[in-house]
């Protein structure tokens, strides 16, 4: 177990150098820089800033110097905000993201996991319909539609929330629901289906026949083999939930680290792009190493070669 | 003829799917709401035309010159309303409805001819070929995909469109259309970058497939590598990539709608149903009609589109049918 671990975290480091050069790749075929804008610069001016930069160099140099860098966890200076370092910038617009996105994904777990056990244990009833075409409901609208919806809804007829801008409890409500609704949709059906094919499995008639009541056989044999699903979409769902999501932090003002995202890709502000990709893959691949560890606490069959 | 001749008569796969999804209510329904879309959308905007003498994405409200012009709630005559141009909104969604049920067909097209060859390749290799083919997946799946259509659109936009895209462009929408080949530069990007699941879902097939006899007498005949992928190994793999690609429809269809959110979709003139709702969200507290009609409509064909992917899913696996 202890090997598989490490194994698995060392692993991390190339992963990430090489998510990191593709990204580079891609950021340096596409045509244009960051200082180009709608005028053409003089040449001197051009070679001036490309010198400034170090983008005079050699192809090979240029990436040898960004690798060490990045192996340093020294993401270096924005470019298009001179006077802010990429770790300050992620360090600064990520816990507002992780705020979101962690109480999304607690609402979502909550919602999802009771919709989706009473729905399987109560299969093809009222509800077991009602709650699936509502999940249905909740993967087909669009969050930027589902939020305004809300805000004009919420904010603006019945005053009971405020539209936009982080700040307290209250200016979290709206943000959580909409981007939780997709995320809630999806684990109710994930652990509807799996509940279904677990409650029909051996071992279940095995605890039954021994004789433990029902709520025992429910909960502390049925669940944990029926959220493995659940467990499997947690790693990259939290993981892109907390990198941001442009929409959500869109519609409601929120200072998070998706809306820089995007910005740093318009500007072509590569130091940025780097980090925050970066960043973000090494977060996917702890998750998913987390998520593998989990298994073998809901499954005892599942074993760590 | 046959069928009359032949006293019991063997039900093929694909016979029985068909059979069993017909009888899935909701798959039905979603058959039933797929098909009136693709029919107004595609005959809509000429009917338009015929009874108000204006082409679809221009029909003036009556608002004078000079005038300032305000967007009108849903009324008889314009039964979703104007939008801020006074364009009958109805027109607007239909034409927009163009784009967004061709972004979900071509870039599942494209991500189903992608991931199924990637796919199928990296499992019928096997070894070291599969291993690094799949672990460039994974890196591809660390990368947001919206870096990747960015890069995309820039690389090959504007001056640099492959020929072939404006000629598919011009076979859509008539010669001179700069704009349309953007987005169908658009749709061939985001196939480009929803093909990774789908990989992985072959790949799995082909590897629980590529043992059986079949493909040892194909192989003992003197049929080729290619040939023993594509035809025999992908034919049988086929219901899980349907209902995967099923799924990928809906999916494509809201990345395009986030892609135009953002401003990086879909532009003036030219609308879809992202767009539209994107533009609506601007006056949503004024103008709420014209977010509504655009993003119901959205969500119905995709709440359709996920229901007959369910009901696909049911169908073409049976070992989930008691479920």
């Amino acid at each position: 177990m202890l090997s598989f671990i490490i194994r698995r975290l060392l692993l991390v480091i190339p992963m990430a150098l090489l998510v990191v050069t593709v990204t580079w790749t891609l950021v340096r075929l596409a045509p244009g820089s960051f200082y180009s804008g709608e005028k053409t610069l003089p040449p001197a001016i051009e070679a001036n800033i490309k010198k400034k930069y170090g983008l005079d160099k050699h192809w090979l140099e240029q990436y040898g110097l960004m690798m060490l860098n990045i192996i340093r966890l020294d993401f270096g200076d924005s470019l298009k905000y001179p006077d802010r370092n990429v770790n300050q910038i992620i360090r600064d617009h990520f816990p507002y993201s992780a705020t979101v996105g962690i109480l999304a994904y607690l609402l979502a777990l909550a919602l999802g996991l009771t919709a989706g056990i009473v729905a399987a244990l109560k299969q093809n009833s009222a509800f077991d319909y009602g709650s699936m075409t509502f999940a249905m409901l909740g993967l087909s609208v669009p969050n930027f539609v589902l939020g305004p919806i809300l805000v004009s809804v919420f904010s603006l007829t019945l005053y009971m929330f405020p539209p936009a801008r982080f700040g307290g409890f209250m200016s979290l409500v709206l943000p959580v629901i909409t981007l939780s609704a997709i995320y809630m949709a999806y684990i109710a059906r994930l652990t509807r289906a799996g509940m279904l094919e677990v409650m029909r499995s051996d071992y279940i008639r095995t605890a039954r026949a021994k004789g433990l009541s029902e709520k025992t056989v429910l909960l502390k044999h049925g669940l944990r083999g029926g959220i493995i699903p659940v467990v499997s979409f947690t790693g990259p769902a939290l993981a892109s939930l907390l990198a941001g999501t442009v929409v959500v932090e869109k519609v409601f003002a929120i200072p998070g680290l998706g809306n820089i995202f995007i910005q740093s890709v318009l500007n072509r502000d590569e130091p940025l792009i780097l980090g925050i990709v970066a960043f973000l893959s090494i977060l996917i691949m702890l998750f998913n190493l987390a998520v593998d560890i989990s298994y073998g606490f809901l499954d005892p069959r599942i074993r760590y070669e | 003829m046959t069928e009359n001749t032949q006293p019991i008569q063997g039900t093929s796969l694909w016979k029985d799917a068909w059979k069993r999804l017909l009888k899935n209510k909701l798959a039905v329904f979603g058959l039933i709401v797929l098909g009136i879309m693709v029919i107004a959308v595609l005959i809509g905007p000429a009917i338009i035309r015929w009874t108000t003498g204006f082409t679809a994405d221009y029909i003036p409200s009556d608002v004078g010159i000079g005038e300032l012009v305000a967007s009108f709630p849903p009324s008889w005559q314009h039964p979703m309303g104007t939008d801020e141009a006074g364009r009958d909104l109805l027109a607007r969604v239909l034409q927009g409805g163009r784009i967004s049920l061709m972004v979900g067909i071509i870039s599942t097209i494209v991500s189903l001819i992608v991931g199924v060859s990637y796919g199928a390749i990296a499992g019928y290799m096997g070894g070291k070929i599969d291993n690094v083919m799949m672990r460039f997946v994974d890196i591809l799946y660390a990368i947001p995909y919206i870096l990747i259509v960015i890069v995309l659109l820039s690389v090959f936009g504007g001056p640099n469109t492959p020929d072939w895209i404006k000629w598919l462009a011009e076979l859509f929408g008539g010669a001179g259309n700069a704009g349309l080949s953007q987005i169908f530069l658009l749709f061939f990007a985001l196939g480009l970058v929803s093909w990774l699941t789908m990989a992985r879902v072959v790949r799995g097939q082909i590897l629980s497939l590529k043992n059986q006899e079949f493909v040892l007498a194909a192989r003992a005949t003197g049929v080729s590598t290619l040939g023993i992928i594509f035809r025999h190994l992908v034919p049988n793999a086929l219901g899980p990539v349907i209902v995967y690609a099923t799924l990928t429809v809906p999916s494509v269809m809201l990345s395009e709608a986030f892609l135009s959110f953002l401003g990086l979709g879909v532009q003036a003139p030219y609308a879809s149903w992202g767009s539209l709702a994107a533009d609506g969200i601007k006056n949503i507290a004024i103008y709420p009609w014209q977010l509504i009609f655009p993003g119901v409509t959205m969500a119905l064909t995709l709440f359709s589109l996920n229901f007959v992917g369910d009901g696909l899913r049911d169908a073409l696996d049976p070992q989930t049918r008691k479920f």
